[in-house]
């Protein structure tokens, strides 16, 4: 653990970057693969779906039933972005199970996403009612208001990054503490091979990788979609 | 004093300050449980409306859960990115 639980930084082809950006590119270029191989199977559309079209259908509606249910129907555009989102710190998530930290254990990343929520916010809410109702915004409910507006505003992907970034950090910690001491008590028995980190570790990673990393995902996008309907 | 001292005691100081900062957690826990306790019920008055309660009561704990988040942060730039020392080690 020398360095604290920070990122590795990785040379690739003589240059030096960090963990965080590898595994996010890798997980990038897996997830267009995947959605050039939907776009292809989807080449043959039929109205009644069978095989993989069925998967996707599957995802798709879920996708716009959720969206639909939290933002309105008339806010059914947004169902996209938030799949995006979804699917995409899911997978960022779930990366610890390969052996990888997970990207989103960056400040960087989370924050990130954050600030992406928050130009979502501005850009509906601009669409919405135009530039002039998105600067009255900031003065209600009384024009005195006004910086405590401005700073909720800026709160908001500070709260969504740090939340995001404090769970799944947690997680990475809690797990490499663990890995350290079962290493050290199979050491103690007199055995050089780390035995102990077999089996025991994965009950963490089905709590923190898994089940924590799809409900953070989950949680993230519920808050922005709340966050965004509001603005709106 | 030297610096060495005034490192000393400024390190534990910070270990103390990040386990005592901790102490929220406390909090979080009990009342994310009362967020639960409260939900189960309300699914038992009303089961047909199980997955809307879920889907509130996750987003309720999701946000009670911040100050707890804030603390882990709190803690870990205690432990490991303290701002402090820079002024000590100039």
């Amino acid at each position: 653990m020398d360095g604290g639980f920070g990122a590795r930084l990785i040379d690739v082809a003589g240059f030096q970057i960090s963990e965080t950006i590898l595994v996010t590119w890798i997980v990038m270029a897996v997830l267009i693969a995947l959605a050039i191989a939907a776009r292809i199977v989807l080449r043959k559309f039929e109205a009644v779906p069978r095989g993989a079209q069925n998967v996707i259908e599957t995802i798709v509606e879920l996708i716009t039933n959720l969206t639909t249910s939290t933002m309105g129907e008339e806010n059914k555009g947004h169902a996209p972005f938030v799949g995006t989102m979804l699917i995409f710190i899911a997978v960022l998530n779930i990366t610890g199970l390969f052996g990888f930290r997970p990207p989103t254990a960056d400040v960087n990343t989370t924050l990130g996403f954050g600030i992406v929520t928050l130009i979502m916010m501005y850009g509906s809410s601009i669409m919405r009612n135009g530039f002039m109702g998105y600067v009255k915004g900031f003065l209600e409910p009384i024009p005195i208001l006004l910086p405590v507006n401005i700073i909720g505003d800026l709160a908001t992907p500070i709260s969504l990054g740090f939340r995001l970034f404090g769970n799944v950090l947690g997680g990475v910690i809690i797990g490499s503490l663990l890995y350290g001491a079962l290493g050290a008590a199979s050491n103690a028995i007199g055995i050089s091979i780390p035995i102990f980190q077999a089996v025991i570790p994965v009950f963490a990673h089905v709590y923190f990788d898994l089940f924590s990393g799809c409900l953070q995902s989950f949680i993230f996008v519920m808050l922005t979609m709340i966050f965004i309907t509001n603005a709106m | 004093m030297d610096e060495l001292t005034a490192k000393t005691i400024l390190t534990s100081v910070s270990a103390m300050g990040a386990a005592i900062v901790m102490f929220s957690a406390m909090a979080n826990a009990i009342f994310e449980g009362i967020t639960a306790y409260k939900a189960v019920e309300a699914i038992g008055r009303q089961p047909e409306a199980a997955g809307e309660i879920t889907r509130t009561m996750l987003v309720g704990q999701a946000v009670t859960e911040t100050t707890g988040i804030y603390s882990f942060v709190i803690a870990l730039s205690l432990l490991f990115a303290n701002p402090l020392i820079g002024f000590l080690v100039k």
